[in-house]
């Protein structure tokens, strides 16, 4: 009996096995090269072949001056992505749902959606482009008499771009979940309002906005391991040496240090704390949303 | 529901239709503007003279791209990595996804199987290391690099799963009756059955390997490996100097580093926007799949 059923849950195993390997390869066999990050790591030596120096190199990174901005920038304008990222989907989702037209809406999805399939490298070339000093957005201020401004080479400014053009690319795409969930709200209660007497702000407030809000809580809480991600590909297009003081982030001080400069074994190190803090977060978060609202990734 | 809209209302509808208006208006308004430019004459892009219709209409920079060697070489590899990413990983996937969505009393290393999955999710080595293992297993320059790596796309896994955890388990249990095994089973029956979460899932990966360019930047070493957004990101932020090169001297009078860079920007989005409609029908399905479930 044991035996048969082995038999029948053999090709099971077998099917997995392909995609193990490459996750053995390209995923877990890089886990194990963390080890690194506590050696003075030669890339001709291996992962074990190199001397190990213990802590050193955290020590060195905590001692670097630039560290603290680094991690102040990230969490800075990860946090703002993450407001703007939950509040401006909401109140455009509920906007949308006030349409009285169906071709509208649609229309409306249509446009704002788009935005959100191009690559960082395209948006990012779109965006250099309109936000040079020449550019058609300044041009625009312009016929308000505001003075030109570098908006991709100005420290003030620099954080407050990456948040709004990261809301631009993505907000229409985030409307969706909330979309969805407005579907699902029971129709009758809004008639039973209307019998009330209750005006559609009334209803708003008092149907729609708890309806959705089981959904908004969930996102707002998955959300919560995305604090140390400041968005690698949007900064990495869009920033330029003047502006490393306000928008260099942990992800893009990584890059820099470890493949343009070469120090292996340091970029793993700050690679490994922001990996180990990430993990704790998300794990916080899907603990939460799993006791909350039952939520299961798989 | 129809009450008699007080004037409040009405300002709000009237405020409201504006707004998403303005609000799409500015979703595009940026790629029009590049597009126009790409359309435009030298002089009228670098004076700055266009705004979202092309001024002195000429696709001059179109015919200097679409001969342009190292954009022509970049394309090709990226049509590469599409084909080749797309059908290694939607392999991968359907195949990882039919074990996975086993319950536990008949597969019982379900659970073990699913957190390995999981796990690279949630944390992974880091860019160094990741990059070190590439290099070491000597895949640096070949189109290898661009598609093995990511060949298990884990949330494409965990989207198809919980589409076959949906079916009825009536399906299988009369397949094996009829003596059908586990392969048989899944290409006869799951794999046609799922057709509408597998085109979703394909799409998804299309997209992901057309809009990649990290990976290319940093795993290929001779930039005539580079995919076309790793190629067009090196344009991008930097001079284009192979203009400088040209030996068409007569043909850099018409174009501009300008409407050469937004004709390029332009073409790179162009699949996407062509086969948005598709994407915008499966991507919401996909959304919607993957998080309001229970």
């Amino acid at each position: 009996m044991t035996f048969k059923k082995w038999r029948h849950e053999l090709p099971l195993h077998v099917m997995l096995l392909p995609a193990l390997a490459v996750l053995a390869v390209f995923s877990y066999w890089p886990m194990i090269g963390i080890v690194i990050a506590f050696q003075k790591y030669v890339p001709t030596k291996g992962f074990f072949g190199s001397d190990w120096v213990g802590f050193k190199n955290f020590l060195y990174v905590y001692n670097l001056p630039d560290m603290f901005q680094i991690v102040y920038n990230t969490v800075f304008i990860a946090v703002m992505k993450i407001a703007a990222g939950l509040v401006v989907p909401v109140v455009v989702a509920l906007l949308l749902n006030e349409l009285a037209g169906e071709k509208i809406k649609r229309t409306v999805q249509t446009m704002i959606y788009l935005p959100h399939f191009l690559s960082w490298v395209i948006l990012g070339g779109v965006l250099i482009d309109v936000l040079s000093l020449k550019g058609i957005v300044n041009e625009f201020l312009g016929l308000f008499g505001a003075e030109p401004t570098y908006f991709l080479g100005d420290n003030r400014w620099f954080p407050y771009v990456l948040v709004a053009t990261d809301t631009w690319k993505d907000f229409g795409f985030g409307t969706i979940v909330y979309l969805a969930a407005l579907t699902s709200i029971d129709q009758t209660l809004y008639e039973a309002a209307v019998i009330d007497g209750a005006n559609r702000w009334k209803q708003t407030l008092h149907i729609t906005l708890p309806g959705i809000m089981p959904v908004v809580i969930l996102m707002m809480t998955l959300s919560l391991g995305n604090v140390l991600n400041a968005g690698f590909d949007q900064v990495f297009n869009l920033y330029s040496p003047q502006v490393y003081e306000s928008g260099d982030i942990i992800d893009t001080f990584v890059y820099r240090i470890g493949l343009i400069d070469a120090q292996y074994s340091v970029a793993t190190a700050v690679g490994l704390f922001k990996s180990v803090v990430s993990l704790l977060l998300i794990s916080v978060s899907y603990g939460i949303a799993y006791r909350f609202a039952g939520y299961r990734i798989f | 529901m129809v009450q008699n809209p007080g004037v409040g209302r009405k300002l709000f509808i009237a405020f409201n239709y504006t707004f998403l208006i303005a609000l799409s208006v500015l979703c595009l308004m940026p790629l029009v503007h590049v597009l126009a430019v790409s359309f435009s004459s030298s002089s009228a892009a670098m004076g700055g003279l266009v705004k979202l219709w092309p001024v002195h209409f000429t696709a001059a920079a179109y015919e200097y791209v679409l001969q342009k060697p190292q954009f022509l070489r970049a394309l090709t590899v990226t049509l590469e990595r599409v084909l080749l990413g797309v059908t290694l990983s939607m392999f991968l996937t359907i195949l990882t996804a039919y074990p996975l969505a086993k319950e536990r009393t008949r597969f019982r290393w379900r659970s073990g199987y699913a957190w390995l999955f999981v796990l690279t999710m949630l944390f992974n080595g880091g860019l160094i290391p990741w990059y070190m293992t590439i290099k070491s297993v000597g895949m640096l320059d070949s189109i290898w690099a661009l598609v093995l790596p990511g060949a298990v796309p884990v949330f494409n896994v965990i989207l198809l799963l919980n589409f076959y955890r949906g079916l009825p388990k009536e399906l299988e249990e009369s397949a094996f009756m009829d003596g059908a095994g586990h392969w048989t089973t899944l290409w006869r029956m799951y794999v046609p059955l799922s057709l509408p979460a597998l085109a979703t899932v394909g799409l998804f990966t299309i997209v992901g390997q057309w809009n990649s360019w990290f990976d290319g930047l940093i795993l290929m070493n001779s930039p005539d490996n580079y995919p076309l957004q790793s190629y067009l990101r090196t344009i991008i932020v930097g001079q284009d100097l192979t203009m400088l090169t040209s030996t068409d001297l007569s043909l850099l009078q018409e174009l501009s580093e300008r409407t050469v860079k937004t004709a390029q920007i332009f073409l790179g989005a162009l699949p996407i926007i062509l086969a948005y409609p598709l994407l915008q029908r499966y991507f919401i399905k996909g959304i919607v799949m993957g998080s309001v479930k229970g």
